[in-house]
């Protein structure tokens, strides 16, 4: 019976369920596209990482696993790594900051090729001119480049001479000696992508190299890809921390507000359910139960939402972001959600429960 | 059997600066089964008498018992028990809950009363005698002023309380409803024993009772 009510308290004001699910809502979608972004970025980056086609990786000293890195590394290295037994190819890669998390990628296109099982152009072709760059197809959308086009980064001018399908470690590529020429950075490094005559030996050649190595950070690609994860980054664990206690604080406050005006609305009703013996508990189970559902509703909507990030981000960015959907955060979300909003109905519940049932009776 | 006893019962409000004494010193005792009328002008306290019969306020002295219970010493967990399983009211304002329907409004007395059983033939019949029993699954908009003070009425005694309390129970309704609310009551009243006492201004209302009271300036006379 009192789910009855509850569920015809909420249909008898459909706008103001529908409004106080959305915002509560939001707050899911609020923590569900972040989750979802920190997520799909760290998957993609990991998927771009597996697209190289090499077996290993040696870091500048110092560089952080999963960061970007700098042109810092000696390429003098490039010839002690390529001389190692069981090394077929070892390409060096240069990586110049553009501002925010953009980056451009210097290449030895013909070594990075040959690693990777070439690129599959969608339009145009390999550099020819020390100008050209080449993009892959998310960028060009996002961008909307084409070949020919021109892209301004780094201070200059590009002319666009291939889109390439994406999943190549970088969206923007240009020669290295170009990128080291322009960064003044000639004879360094970021890292040096290294491929095996068989995967098997892998551990066997990293033991080696970091014998002669010790400063350098060297990695099995598939241990390095395992770095790509939440966990290894601290600025994005407390940034969904922020995050979560802000949907926290939106959910108490729509719920407070929402459920505040309801009590208000509902003084004479509340009096009439207390003349006819229902006791604090009786009351607070009401609006606790319609809390309850609403936060569900607005968990359904949130999630929804989530899936309306995704679009948006695919549709206008799909370079910059990528949202993943993490269905194991749609529990976490719609937990906290719920904690939120239960804690924003407990001081309208409990007045309420203690409202006077004749002055509640005599409201109007 | 005597189930509304009341002894030097008295009721002090304070107003601002001022007490105000809404009762001073009501003796009244109604037998069960009976239909008594409480007839008085607004402000004469027989509203006040009505809502600590009811237990929704208490008493400030005196005593008061129904059905045998003391009000006088009851708590709010008290008084809240005793209007879930010894009173029903009937209001002026119907006050029904304007989001269930007929069925659900009476339901919903019966949910807070712990009971869960589907309704006996003896209810069946009295909502047959209310004139509801074909608009159960309506909303109270749906209705008219009548047939929601009817509703008011059902809903007042599917629990089979001690006694109806029924406070202006024509108030809101024209000459043809309330002479048929007041039948239902005198009706209900003879067919199934219930106690009822009904507060009025209105003489001809308070004519269908077996017997009336005058309540003035905190006074009952004719008790």
């Amino acid at each position: 019976m009192v789910y009855k009510l509850v569920y015809e308290n909420l249909k008898h004001r459909p706008v103001r369920t529908l409004l106080s699910s959305l915002a509560i809502g939001l707050g899911v979608t609020m923590m569900l596209a972040l989750v979802g972004v920190g997520e799909g970025m760290l998957e993609d980056q990991a998927n771009r990482a597996r697209g190289v086609g090499a077996d290993l990786v040696v870091r500048a000293p110092g560089s952080s696993v999963v960061g970007m890195g700098s042109l810092s590394m000696n390429q003098k290295i490039l010839d002690y790594v390529r001389a190692r037994p069981h090394v077929t190819l070892a390409t060096p890669i240069g990586i110049h900051s553009t501002g925010g998390v953009s980056s451009i990628m210097g290449i030895n296109y013909d070594e990075f090729a040959a690693m990777s099982g070439g690129f599959r152009f969608r339009e145009g072709r390999q550099f020819a001119a020390p100008d050209d760059v080449i993009i892959d197809d998310l960028y060009a959308r996002e961008k909307k480049l084409k070949v020919g086009s021109v892209l301004h980064t780094m201070n200059r001018d590009w002319r666009v001479s291939g889109i390439f399908g994406s999943g190549k470690l970088a969206r923007v590529m240009i020669p290295l000696t170009v990128l080291q020429e322009l960064a003044s950075a000639n004879g360094k490094i970021t890292m040096i992508y290294v491929k095996l005559d068989n995967p098997a030996n892998t551990q066997a050649v990293i033991d080696a190299m970091k014998q002669d190595l010790p400063e350098y950070p060297i990695y099995a690609m598939e241990e390095l890809i395992k770095q790509f994860s939440v966990n290894n980054l601290p600025e994005l664990k407390a940034f969904i921390g922020v995050v979560v206690s802000l949907a926290v604080l939106f959910g108490f406050l729509v719920v407070f507000l929402a459920m505040y005006t309801a009590v208000l609305e509902r003084t004479r009703e509340i009096g009439i359910l207390k003349a006819l013996g229902a006791g604090p508990g009786y009351v607070l189970g009401i609006l606790l139960r319609e809390t309850v559902l609403l936060a569900v509703i607005g968990s359904l909507c949130g999630i929804a939402m989530s899936y309306g990030t995704r679009w948006l981000i695919a549709t206008f960015i799909p370079a910059s972001m990528i949202q993943a959907i993490v269905y194991s955060w749609w529990p976490i979300a719609s937990l906290i959600t719920l904690a939120g909003a239960v804690l924003g109905v407990l001081y309208p519940a409990l007045k309420a429960a203690r409202q006077d049932a004749l002055d509640s009776l005599s409201y109007d | 059997m005597t189930i509304i006893e009341i002894e030097n019962l008295r009721k002090t409000f304070r107003s601002g600066d001022v007490d105000v004494h809404a009762l001073r010193g009501v003796n009244l005792m109604v037998q069960k089964g009976e239909f008594l009328a409480v007839v008085g002008r607004s402000g004469s306290g027989k509203s006040t008498l009505f809502h600590i019969l009811g237990g929704l306020t208490p008493p400030t002295s005196g005593t008061i018992k129904i059905d045998g219970q003391s009000l006088t010493s009851l708590d709010e967990a008290g008084r809240t028990r005793l209007r879930r399983n010894s009173v029903g009211f009937v209001f002026q304002k119907y006050n029904l809950l304007p989001t269930l329907t007929v069925r659900d409004n009476i339901d919903i007395a019966r949910d807070i009363a712990g009971r869960s059983e589907p309704w006996d033939a003896t209810f069946l019949e009295v909502l047959e005698l209310l004139g509801i029993a074909q608009k159960l699954d309506r909303k109270p908009r749906q209705l008219s002023g009548g047939e929601q003070q009817r509703v008011a009425i059902a809903r007042a005694i599917v629990n089979q309380p001690a006694i109806l309390l029924a406070d202006e129970p024509t108030g809101n309704l024209d000459t043809e409803n309330s002479n048929m609310v007041l039948d239902l009551l005198r009706h209900l009243n003879k067919k199934t024993g219930q106690t009822v006492l009904m507060i009025t201004h209105d003489p001809e209302a308070a004519a269908f009772a077996d017997r009336t009271v005058q309540m003035r300036d905190g006074e009952l006379h004719g008790a």
